[in-house]
């Protein structure tokens, strides 16, 4: 067993949260460059000209590479030889999120449902864990912007549908989000399991760099069939019609039932900010 | 890049075309979802608004707080679909132009025509560079609603593109 306070940890989301708003991680800021390489479109080239140059100036004076500073995602994969002392883990980790929002004078954008009206701290953060082998925690902090989140789906397609339907809705959703979501956009992709399950997969497929394909070979075939057609559909940066409307497509699968076959797109806008350590 | 001084006459309007590259200098308001629908309640009551809107240029966005020695903290714009179903009834009261991000719907587009507005696209996700073209900043409206406040900018070379002229061209 090791023992861990959970002071570690909401220092741990301090430090990775003021980290995440301010910098593109670099997989991100070296798909930007390379699709303004590749951009013949005038008005595509002058916005990921100005989308380089705006993280370089986030960098330089720190602060916020986007004025949207998300809500607070955290993905725990806790080691079950773990035992936490101290604050409750949720109280840890909303502790170090309201002391990152303030400090890194980022915008505080969680809301109640209903009436509307602002929490000011930007908790509490959306926290997820799994329990895996082990005795070491993986934290992975994504602050997650709305206006990509907003042009998300969820499909419940027929096993019939295969994996020609995993590709059209991945495309359709895309096609549909048109400029909205900030294209070029990082496509997050859910394959199987449950209603929920699939949504949370989406998500954690966005966690992963840029640019490495899913180990599986036939789930890698969709990534790379589904991104080309997305690049075929000619949205471009900002919808400025151009090259590269997706910086790439990330798969993540799990078993489902006889019956169904969900799939779930969870759109990142292309501000990739997600900040990670091992404890 | 057409270089573009507030407040817009109709005239200056009435040159620019969807795809046109421009730089503006001036003062814009900032509003966003909850500030719209807050407008929109006091026009109902036949109250007055808060700033005088005709002519004005609404900007969708919520900035991030301003660090001590900073005027704005990141200030780029949001959705600006979300404001469609605000802004044709906006924009028949006087306001002059929007600057937001991403495809509005064809009620705008109509509303742009009707009244020779223009809707420009800033560039998503450009927060910081945004914050540095901005010389003021004051909350002047619904200051509870924190960065979903108005707040008032004095911008200065603001880069844009024109996303939907007063001719019904759109670049989407």
């Amino acid at each position: 067993m090791r023992k861990i306070n959970t002071k570690i940890i909401e220092d741990t989301i301090y430090k990775l949260a003021l980290k995440a708003g301010v910098e593109l991680t670099p997989s991100c800021l070296q798909a930007l460059n390379k699709a303004y390489e590749n951009e013949s479109g005038q008005a595509c080239a002058f916005a990921l000209k100005t989308l380089i140059e705006n993280s370089g100036i986030a960098v330089k004076e720190n602060m916020p590479v986007c004025q949207d500073t998300g809500i607070a995602v955290v993905l725990m994969e806790i080691g079950q030889e773990v035992f936490f002392d101290g604050k409750l883990l949720s109280d840890a980790v909303n502790d170090g999120v309201r002391r990152a929002y303030a400090d890194g004078y980022f915008r505080k954008s969680v809301c109640d449902p209903i009436t509307r009206v602002n929490t000011t701290d930007n908790t509490p953060a959306v926290l997820h864990t799994e329990i895996v082998a082990g005795d070491k925690i993986n934290i992975t902090f994504l602050p997650k912007g709305f206006g990509s989140e907003n042009m998300s789906r969820i499909y419940m397609l027929k096993p019939a549908q295969g994996v020609e339907g995993i590709i059209n809705a991945i495309v359709d959703t895309v096609r549909l989000a048109g400029a909205r979501p900030c294209p070029p956009v990082y496509v997050g992709v859910g394959i199987g399991g449950s209603f929920d399950t699939c949504a949370l997969l989406a998500k954690k497929a966005i966690t992963r760099d840029i640019g490495q394909f899913n180990t599986r070979e036939d789930i890698a075939e969709i990534e790379r069939e589904a991104l080309k057609r997305i690049n075929e559909l000619n949205i471009g940066c900002q919808g400025f019609h151009g090259a590269t409307t997706a910086l790439g497509v990330s798969c993540e699968w799990a078993h489902t039932h006889i019956a169904g076959l969900p799939v779930a797109v969870n759109i990142q806008c292309h501000c990739v900010r997600c900040a990670k350590e091992i404890i | 890049m057409i270089k573009l001084t507030l407040p817009l006459n109709k005239v200056d309007v009435l040159k620019l075309k969807a795809g046109d590259s421009v730089s503006i200098s001036g003062t814009i308001l900032t509003a966003r979802d909850c500030a719209h629908k807050r407008l929109t309640e006091l026009m109902d009551k036949g109250e007055p608004l808060p700033f005088e809107l005709n002519n004005a240029v609404i900007y969708y966005a919520g900035p991030c707080p301003a660090k001590p020695d900073k005027v704005s903290g990141s200030c780029g714009p949001t959705t600006s679909a979300r404001m469609d179903s605000y802004a044709p009834r906006l924009l028949d009261c006087g306001l002059g132009a929007i600057i937001g991000k991403g495809e509005m719907c064809d009620e705008v587009k109509k509303a742009l025509m009707r009244n020779t507005s223009v809707y420009f696209a800033a560039i998503g996700g450009a927060g910081a560079l945004y914050a540095d073209t901005i010389k003021a900043s004051e909350c002047i409206a619904f200051t509870d609603l924190l960065s979903e406040s108005v707040y008032k900018l004095e911008v200065e070379n603001f880069p844009a593109v024109v996303a939907m002229d007063c001719y019904g061209n759109t670049i989407y």
